[in-house]
């Protein structure tokens, strides 16, 4: 680990060389929000959000996604046969991830890279990238980071982490890929005093983050009692199961899988799913173990501040970034759930009169 | 480093057979160039058809046998696909996938299975592989409830099991018509007049959810152990290793911790909403 300054002219022309090595992603604005985005030459990650309206989830884990191709037209020699298409897996680098959607792909990493399963896909994609951070100095008011494990300075996920300087980026250099990185840059000026600087900033900025979100007494609630809660019907109660809040959150991992076939030729997709629609559990004879949309609102829930926390030990299943907050047609606000279910009691068993 | 992805390709089985079940249900036989399949009772395969799609679906055929069978509901797009098919036909397969049946867990005492409707494919599976080595067992039951007399699975098998003297079959339906001559009703009819040793009987079910809530209930009720009741539950297997997410269930993911499991060990799951809880 080391400190480097970098200055901001320097950045522009360290950009354009890194495009020489790597495939480069970074902000861009697009209308009125911001978007993670290819940059071609000469263009410039545009650091002035406050958070990207999508996470830098699809660039490791697209939207769409196929698994191979196939052509169903008998007369081709290789009809029948599964062809996984060419993908690009050269090294690429997301600049400017906020370090809550850094730290989503490592949750998100617990489900894709099992000891027997590790998905080829999301695990290439994801082997090939160096996320390069950039630290949160003005939150919004919807950010949570600091309930939820995370923070505006955390470095998990993280190869370099920048914290923006007005006329420089001071850059906390973290894995070997980070070093890679800046080489490839060509930044080099050494901040060895910097360490200090970086902690007081990361203290300022924590304050800054809206908090009171508490997740500590969950691991420790009665998964049936918790499910049987009172407050379900009223937290569901103007729910319209739009999705908005699964395709929007950077640690949603759901997928469907569905052929499409145009004339002879197809493919195998798999696609983001959701949670939150019917379809999702509805089996072929007609039953559908989450029927209605209290148990869907329930499953998101108890997924993100529950089993996930059961299941694997790590914390919640979520980061703070507040997108599911911000965005929800309905005013849905995880944070209130939380605090719901961190604070329930069962009601007493009553005496036998 | 790019990976192998074995995962999500399937491999090719050759349909040898497709043969009429009922008005709804087909038996699909296969092979594969590779020797056996290799199954345990209660796993299931991703049966694929080139530009329809994927569906998960159980083996019901006994392990170790050269070919392997799947019964096929006619019900939506790939199954519908898959009754059209005939010999000579190749299918696309991945798996077999998940925890099946404890097998090893069933030996010494007496066994009960309880089928409703289709779930009667993958206890045919488990049933052969009991029979396979019968010594190994004290009593086998089979407690066996359709809809009528013409949904029943395997008339063949049910025949054969009983007349061979090894398997206690007792078969009913909902409705019966003018060619039935068993009994009318429920499985837990069956099951309430059935003598058993509630210490030494070990009972895999699969059927509906209301089959799990109610013979479940009853099982319980005659002083077997929630440790000793394994049932098979459904959901929607897409990937069918534990990553999609579309049959999680609580902590869960069904395709590749289940999808059998004892009755104690879903019993604080609030989403095994089969147990009626």
């Amino acid at each position: 680990m080391r400190f480097l300054k970098i200055a901001k002219d320097d950045w522009t022309r360290g950009v354009e060389d890194l495009k020489k090595s790597f495939r480069v992603f970074g902000p861009v604005k697009e209308k009125e929000a911001y978007d993670f985005r290819l940059l071609d030459k000469g263009v410039l990650p545009d650091f002035s959000f406050q958070n990207t309206r999508l996470s830098p989830k699809s660039t490791v884990y697209p939207q769409s996604e196929i698994l191979f191709e196939y052509t169903l037209d008998e007369s081709k020699a290789d009809h029948h046969v599964h062809k996984v298409p060419e993908k690009d897996y050269s090294p690429r680098v997301i600049l400017g991830i906020r370090p809550c959607d850094a730290k989503a792909f490592e949750l998100v990493r617990l489900n894709f890279d099992t000891p027997e399963y590790k998905d080829p896909y999301w695990l290439s994609a994801y082997e090939a990238t160096t996320k390069v951070g950039l630290a949160c100095d003005d939150p919004c008011s919807t950010c949570f980071c600091t309930s939820a494990g995370s923070g505006p300075y955390d470095e998990a996920g993280l190869d370099v982490l920048l914290a923006d300087r007005d006329d420089h980026f001071l850059a906390k250099v973290l894995t070997e890929k980070g070093e890679a990185f800046v080489s490839a840059a060509g930044w080099n000026t050494e901040a060895p005093d910097a360490e200090a600087g970086f902690e007081k900033l990361a203290a300022e900025a924590e304050g800054k983050v809206p908090g009171g979100v508490p997740t500590d007494k969950l691991a420790d609630k009665e998964t049936v009692a918790l499910h049987g809660a009172d407050f379900w019907e009223d937290v569901a109660f103007s729910c319209i199961n739009c999705g908005t809040c699964t395709y929007l959150c950077p640690t949603c991992w759901c997928f469907d899988i569905q052929d499409e076939v145009k004339g002879a030729e197809g493919v195998r997709m798999r696609n983001w799913d959701s949670c939150m629609f019917p379809l999702f559990t509805l089996h072929g004879s007609g039953h559908n173990p989450r029927a209605t949309k209290v148990d869907r609102v329930r499953q998101r829930f108890m997924h993100k501040l529950k089993y996930f926390v059961d299941r694997y030990g790590r914390g919640i299943q979520c980061v703070g970034c507040g997108r599911c907050v911000s965005s929800c047609p309905v005013n849905i606000d995880i944070r209130r759930v939380a605090r719901l279910m961190n604070e329930f009691e069962p009601a007493p068993e009553k005496c036998p009169a | 480093m790019v990976r192998q992805q074995a995962f999500y390709m399937p491999w090719f089985a050759n349909l040898e057979s497709s043969e009429h079940l009922t008005d709804h249900e087909r038996l699909l036989t296969f092979t594969r160039d590779a020797g056996p399949l290799g199954h345990e009772p209660g796993q299931f395969l991703q049966v694929s058809v080139l530009g329809v799609g994927e569906a998960p679906l159980s083996v019901c055929s006994a392990p170790r046998e050269q070919a392997f069978q799947v019964c096929v509901t006619d019900k939506g797009h790939v199954s519908h696909a898959l009754h059209k098919l005939g010999p000579g036909d190749k299918v696309g397969m991945r798996g077999p996938y998940g925890q099946g049946f404890p097998v090893g867990r069933f030996a010494g005492g007496d066994v009960l299975l309880v089928a409703g409707g289709v779930g009667m494919a993958p206890l045919r599976c488990l049933l052969g592989s009991l029979l396979s080595r019968r010594e190994d067992y004290g009593r086998i039951i089979l407690v066996y409830g359709a809809r009528n007399p013409g949904c029943l699975l395997f008339k063949k098998d049910l025949d054969a099991w009983g007349r061979s003297g090894e398997v206690e079959v007792h078969c009913i339906v909902d409705h019966a018509d003018d060619t039935w001559t068993g009994p009318e009703g429920v499985v837990t009819d069956p099951l309430a007049d059935l003598e058993l040793d509630p210490e030494n009987t070990r009972v895999a079910m699969v059927g509906p959810p209301a089959v799990f809530r109610f013979a479940g209930a009853a099982l319980l009720e005659r002083g077997i152990s929630g440790n000793d009741i394994y049932l098979s539950l459904e959901r929607r297997f897409q990937c069918g290793i534990g990553k999609c997410g579309h049959c999680q269930l609580n902590d869960l993911y069904i395709c590749r911790d289940g999808p059998v499991f004892s009755w104690s060990f879903l019993k604080n799951r609030p989403e095994a909403t089969e147990l009626g809880q």
